[in-house]
């Protein structure tokens, strides 16, 4: 496949996609970005919660089974 | 302590200092693979968080803008393949010696989704070389490969494209 090819499909593209050249920012990000640092990493979903209630209620009920629990973890 | 070594051991001034001097440039990688300025500036705080985030990788002797531009590649990568086929047309679209202007736009759509169809380091590779024309050696930095390889991606990308308008007949 020749440049003259590549020189062909390229004006097409230009033509149907124009460049973005040296498109600049309009604004500063630093405040996006210290927000988004400042986010809390990893919060734990409400259902893992539920999961560790039911359990803990469980080894409370039942705790001659926490051997047993142990045992599978 | 030089600004890079302190950004490296996770000093947050000299990282503020770094984002302000490179944010344009990334910015400006990112916009020319994503074409949409508004994901480039969430795609621009995306790479940063990396960057910060990659901090204890970073060798000071190296090139900042380099590296960051790496990461905006694949944060632009990302973001390709979760909105693969959204491509802009623009509206003045006349490359065709046909005479109806619908018959243009419909060329100019079909080469747009062809385009948008493509996988999305071909297509990444493409539009820096094709559109943008950016230097090979430059787009070989960022995407992080040889200049040989972004060659070996644009001739693929040319390629699938070729193959795509062939059964529709608006081969450029």
């Amino acid at each position: 496949m020749s440049e003259k090819n590549h020189e062909d499909l390229g004006r097409a593209l230009r033509n149907a996609l124009p460049p973005m050249g040296q498109a600049e920012l309009q604004r500063d990000l630093w405040p996006h970005l210290l927000r988004r640092l400042e986010e809390r990493p990893g919060r734990v979903p409400w259902f893992d919660w539920a999961l560790i209630a039911l359990v803990a209620l469980w080894a409370l009920l039942s705790p001659q089974m926490i051997p047993i629990l142990l045992y599978h973890l | 302590m030089e600004l890079l070594e302190r950004f490296a051991a996770g000093d947050v001034e000299a990282f503020e200092t770094l984002f302000r001097q490179y944010q344009g440039e990334v910015y400006g990688w990112i916009v020319r693979i994503v074409r949409n300025p508004a994901a480039a500036e969430d795609l621009t705080v995306e790479t940063f968080w990396r960057v910060y985030r990659a901090h204890a990788r970073f060798r000071p002797d190296g090139s900042f803008g380099a590296w960051a531009r790496r990461i905006a590649t694949n944060a632009a990568y990302d973001h390709l393949r979760r909105s693969r086929h959204e491509l802009q047309l623009r509206d003045d679209y006349a490359d065709s010696e046909h005479p109806d202007p619908a018959v243009r736009r419909e060329a100019g759509q079909r080469i747009a989704r062809a385009f948008g169809e493509l996988p999305v380091r071909l297509r990444a590779a493409a539009t820096l070389a094709l559109i943008e024309e950016e230097p090979y050696e430059r787009i070989a930095e960022g995407l992080g490969i040889s200049v040989g390889g972004v060659k070996s991606r644009v001739w693929r990308a040319v390629r699938l494209l070729r193959k795509s308008l062939k059964g529709v007949s608006v081969e450029p």
